[in-house]
C-alpha cells in the first residue's frame, strides 16, 4: 500500500513526511516492545506502535523502517517528531487501537510480517 | 579505521546516537545494506544496554577490509551470570527501560542472532566488554 492510502483507511492524521507519501510499504509489524521489532523486522514494514518514546524513532533508524502509525491518538512530544523530520520518516497518528489499526490495514492488503525465527516451535 | 564514541548513561532519549553514527559511516564506505542492517540492530541492543545497566560507555567500531569489529566496555555492575542473561527472555532491566520498549530479555540473543561472532566477558563490580565481528566476505 502507497503511504497515502495507509493514512486514509485509518483516517489518520500526517504529523510529519509528507514528501514521502508515494513510497509503498508492503508489510505491517505492530508491537508496542521495540526489543521484540529490532528481533523479527525483516523487511520493508509500516510500524504501528502505542509507544511514543524517542527510542521508536532510533529504533526504526536502524531498521530503516520508512513510516510509523501512533495508534490510541496518541501525541509524540516535539522532540520525537523532530527526529523522524531528521530521518525522512513519515509519521501518522490514529484513534484507532493497535488491534483495529491492525485489522483495517490488513484488510485493504497490507501483509503481516511473518515471524521466520527456527528456534519458535508453535 | 576505528571510530570511537562515548555513551552517557542514564541519558535515554540519547540512547542510540553511537550507533547512529556508525551506521551513517558505514553507510559512506558503501558496505552492503545487509551488513549494514546487521550491525546497525546488534550495536544499537548493546549500546541500549550500556545505557541501562551499566551507566553508560566507550565503544570503539573497527572496519578493515575483512570484517566489522565492534568492542563495548563499560565500568557497570557487570553481569552475575552472562549464560543466563543469553536466554531469550531473561531481563533484569528497569521500569524505565521498559516503558521506553526494551528489557525483554531479547537483547543478547538477538546480537548474537545477527552476527557471526559475539563474546560476553564480565566482572562483577568492574564492568563488561562486549565485542562483536561481522565478517564481510
Amino acid at each position: 500500500m502507497k503511504i497515502h492510502e495507509i493514512i486514509n483507511v485509518l483516517k489518520g492524521e500526517l504529523i510529519c513526511g509528507e514528501d514521502f507519501l508515494n513510497e509503498e510499504i508492503d508489510y505491517g509489524y505492530s508491537c508496542d516492545l521495540m526489543s521484540d521489532v529490532l528481533a523479527y523486522v525483516q523487511n520493508n514494514v509500516l510500524l504501528l506502535t502505542g509507544l511514543i518514546h524517542p527510542q521508536v524513532i532510533r529504533t526504526a533508524e536502524m531498521l530503516d523502517i520508512r513510516a510509523i502509525v501512533i495508534v490510541r491518538g496518541k501525541k509524540p512530544s516535539d522532540e520525537l517528531i523532530e527526529m523522524a523530520r531528521i530521518r525522512e520518516i513519515v509519521l501518522v497518528r490514529t484513534k484507532h487501537s493497535l488491534f483495529t489499526a491492525s485489522g483495517v490495514l490488513f484488510e485493504n492488503g497490507l501483509l503481516g510480517e511473518e515471524i521466520t525465527h527456527d528456534d519458535i516451535q508453535v | 579505521m576505528i571510530f570511537k564514541y562515548d555513551v552517557e548513561g542514564g541519558e535515554f532519549i540519547n540512547a542510540g546516537v553511537a550507533s547512529s553514527e556508525f551506521k551513517k559511516v558505514l553507510k559512506q564506505l558503501g558496505i552492503s545494506p545487509e551488513i549494514i542492517r546487521k550491525v546497525s540492530i546488534s550495536m544499537y541492543e548493546a549500546e541500549i544496554n550500556m545505557v541501562i545497566h551499566a551507566n553508560g560507555g566507550h565503544i570503539e567500531g573497527e572496519i578493515t577490509p575483512e570484517s566489522i569489529h565492534v568492542l563495548l566496555k563499560d565500568e557497570g555492575p557487570g553481569i552475575k551470570d552472562v549464560d543466563l542473561a543469553m536466554t531469550i527472555g531473561y531481563s533484569t532491566a528497569s521500569k524505565t527501560a521498559r516503558e521506553m520498549g526494551f528489557g525483554a530479555g531479547m537483547g543478547l540473543p538477538n546480537i548474537k542472532r545477527n552476527s557471526d561472532n559475539l563474546k560476553v566477558s564480565s566482572i562483577l563490580g568492574e564492568g563488561t566488554e562486549v565485542e562483536i565481528t561481522f565478517q564481510l566476505n
